[in-house]
């Protein structure tokens, strides 16, 4: 029967996925072997847990007053701002880090600033500047989650609680702490999770004995030592911290049972008197701390767009192929899955956050050991790198999507069940219109990330075929820093423009 | 004709029985105390909440194991009543294809079943747009292209005011035109405009339907508790 089959998509997809994390994270430890671990290895052990916990907790302290003026304050800019708040997550990481050493490098701004005032100068390089990265990528994806968790308190109770004369404080503890409680502690699990497989930071920023991270370790191992039993451990290593966290994270994440509302446009009252003036001030300094570095870029990167080489137009191409392909997949995959996991089946739950546990290293590396022996490893570069782009992004849009879906079968499925509203139908005219603003999302930071990603790319790719974001490495290895910046300018476009896109698409089949 | 045949609900400590017929084109108000089980009886007729026992049946036929959509009944839920995102026009076409693929002489009856309960004209906007009676009406109009046998009103119209309501009643009693109609209710006067019979649910009990003068001029001890008389 055709609905049996269709019935097995979700258990078949589960399946993809386990094989491509766990199978990838087993070949690399039977291909390895085993061994101990060394004292260098407890080290960069230690600094990866350090620096996750510090970059979670910044981001997700500073992000709650600033997600919160946001949402209350109207303001010229304010869209764009919003928008933009999108923008350094999406940011291609090794742009992000050119930019931060552009503002907070020896020679930059912000030193310079505190010469004249006598202060001693800021290190962007080891802990401190880890952490600043970390914390620049990832506030204002915290920051976006808090607004959309923001946005689906109904307007109804926000008129409640002013018809009760609530004051902010009141108001704080009976609404807006609840969606707190309920969105906080899974953004700032992430971030500690993407702080833990952040690889392309620890290269550019960390390194050296005392600010190492396992990913690095691993990196190291495998490329300049041809260590594969030493990555392999320290991969099992990583492994199992990623899955420790991730479990925990799942715990974490609950839903709040907030009624419907009726799809109005949030109205949250906005207190005048010292409110406005912390707010204000919020708003002012994150879009100086975010602004700052993309405008660096820009400024460095602009001169040389005009005479760009055409090997730079058809890395762009492949690159664009690459994400738009592996963004649907993940986007597909993802919805699949959020809707078994509707229906009561946890285990797709597990199977779409198990990528978080895994990262692009070692899943990179375990498919490079099955593929070597048996075809050139550049033919497949491209697919393996689409495969694996849309497998990390799994986690994060199933993330985005469940709230929604589990509010939406809360509040929704009893009517659509009295409808006869089922299969396709119901996609087409409940679940996908109700989903749109997080699918959008969702799929544009998918697309966004796959753009910029460089990773497994790096392990793959021969000297042709390469990807945009490659070339910006290779070109900047190469010390054509001109090339490299306005590349990594047109990159940086490319992933917002793909982003944009997608987010737009959601917002307009959300509001209609 | 709807027949509870030794209907056993239970959930946790709650505990319904119900074995009662309810004749066709009767219009029934089932009336208790908040707790009592009206709701899970209506939606264990609508197939939402599956008994431990006993049957629903409809016209002799047994429900059980038919979703709620192919059972001979429409329902309107205390909230919740229309998608928020479709138009009403969309809402109201649900009623004639889960699928919306509507043909013209569709379209014409949605825009009929519309002028009938007063929303002429206004097939294009959101429920956001609306009154908590046009909300009311919108869903009847629905209810109405449907064209089931069985009406089940779960409180639709609990929050809105006693002349609006009372409107609401009449115009359900104008359109249900020989279906049969179960309305929950918490306030007598709805019972005593709108019904002519009233089921009691009290005490794990869900009574046979009695004439609801009768019962009010001669209230039973658990009706008596109820009403504070």
């Amino acid at each position: 029967m055709a609905s049996r089959a269709v019935a097995l998509i979700p258990a078949l997809l589960a399946l993809i996925v386990v094989a491509l994390t766990l199978g990838s994270a087993a070949v690399t430890a039977v291909w390895g072997g085993g061994g101990g671990l060394g004292p260098a290895d407890w080290a960069a052990l230690r600094f990866t847990l350090l620096q996750a916990a510090l970059s979670a907790a910044v981001s997700a302290l500073l992000a709650v007053p600033l997600a919160r003026a946001l949402v209350r304050r109207r303001f010229a800019g304010r869209g764009l701002l919003l928008r933009l708040m999108a923008a350094p997550f999406l940011l291609p990481v090794v742009v992000a880090v050119l930019g931060l050493l552009a503002v907070f490098g020896r020679s930059g701004p912000v030193n310079s600033l505190l010469a004249v005032l006598g202060l001693p100068a800021l290190s962007v390089f080891g802990l401190h500047g880890v952490v600043l990265a970390h914390v620049f990528l990832n506030l204002p994806l915290v920051t976006r989650m808090l607004v959309h968790g923001w946005q689906a308190i109904p307007a109804e109770r926000f008129r409640l609680a002013q018809a009760l004369g609530m004051g902010p404080g009141p108001q704080f503890r009976h609404l807006e702490l609840p969606m707190l409680r309920a969105t906080l502690p899974g953004a700032a699990a992430l971030v500690f999770l993407l702080c833990l497989t952040s690889f392309a930071v620890a290269l550019t920023l960390g390194g050296g004995p005392k600010a190492s991270t396992v990913e690095l370790a691993i990196y190291q191992a495998l490329r300049f030592d041809f260590l594969p039993g030493k990555a392999a451990t320290l991969a099992a290593v990583q492994f199992a911290l990623c899955a420790t966290v991730t479990l925990a994270a799942m715990r974490l994440a609950r839903v709040e049972g907030f009624g419907a509302g009726l799809g109005r446009e949030v109205e949250m009252p906005a207190p005048g008197g010292w409110r406005r003036g912390v707010d204000a001030l919020m708003i002012v300094l994150a879009a100086g701390f975010l602004l700052a570095p993309l405008l660096a870029v820009v400024w460095r990167g602009a001169p040389g767009l005009v005479a760009l080489p055409s090997s730079v137009g058809w890395a762009a191409a492949r690159s664009l192929v690459v994400a738009v392909l592996s963004a649907v997949l993940a986007a597909v995959a993802a919805l699949v899955l959020v809707q078994a996991r509707v229906a009561g089946r946890r285990w797709a739950e597990l199977a779409a956050m198990l990528p978080l546990a895994a990262s692009g290293l070692v899943m990179g590396t375990g498919l490079f050991l099955l593929v070597q022996p048996v075809a050139p490893v550049e033919r497949l570069a491209l697919p393996v790198t689409m495969l694996v782009n849309a497998t990390l992004a799994l986690p994060y849009l199933f993330r985005l999507l469940l709230p929604e879906a589990l509010r939406l079968e809360a509040d929704y499925v009893r009517l659509a069940e009295s409808l006869s509203l089922r299969g396709a139908a119901r996609l087409r005219l409940l679940v996908l219109p109700r989903l749109a603003r997080p699918l959008g999302f969702g799929t544009g930071l998918a697309a966004a990330l796959s753009m910029g990603d460089l990773g497994v790319i790096a392990l793959f790719a021969g000297e042709r075929g390469v990807t945009l974001p490659l070339l910006v490495q290779r070109l900047t290895g190469a010390y054509r820093m001109e090339a490299a910046a306005s590349a990594a300018l047109l990159l940086v476009g490319l992933s917002f423009a793909l982003f944009w896109l997608f987010d737009r698409w959601g917002a307009r089949h959300a509001a209609a | 004709m709807l027949r509870l045949e030794h209907l056993d609900l239970r959930q946790d400590d709650f505990r319904l029985q119900a074995d009662l017929t309810v004749p066709v084109g009767a219009r029934v108000a089932v009336i208790g105390p908040s707790g009592a089980g009206k709701s899970t009886l209506l939606m264990a007729v609508a197939g939402f909440f599956a008994p431990v026992a006993g049957r629903v049946l409809w016209d002799g036929q047994d429900l059980a194991g038919r979703a709620p959509g192919d059972r001979p009944l429409s329902i309107l839920f205390q909230d919740q009543n229309l998608f928020p995102h479709l138009t009403l026009a969309q809402n109201l076409g649900l009623g004639l294809r889960a699928d919306l693929r509507l043909d013209a002489g569709q379209r014409a009856r949605v825009e009929e079943a519309l002028q009938r309960v007063g929303l002429a004209g206004m097939g294009a906007r959101k429920p956001a747009q609306l009154s908590g009676g046009q909300v009311g009406r919108a869903a009847l109009a629905r209810a109405l292209l449907r064209e089931r046998p069985l009406l089940l009103l779960d409180e639709p119209f609990a929050a809105l005011g006693p002349a609006l309501k009372a409107e609401m009643l009449d115009l359900v009693a104008e359109l249900a035109d020989g279906a049969t109609v179960l309305m929950v209710t918490h306030d007598p006067a709805d019972a005593r405009r709108f019904a002519d019979q009233t089921i009691l649910v009290a005490d794990g009990i869900a009574h046979a339907p009695w004439p609801t003068a009768q019962l009010f001029a001669d209230p039973p001890p658990a009706l008596r508790a109820y009403l504070g008389t």
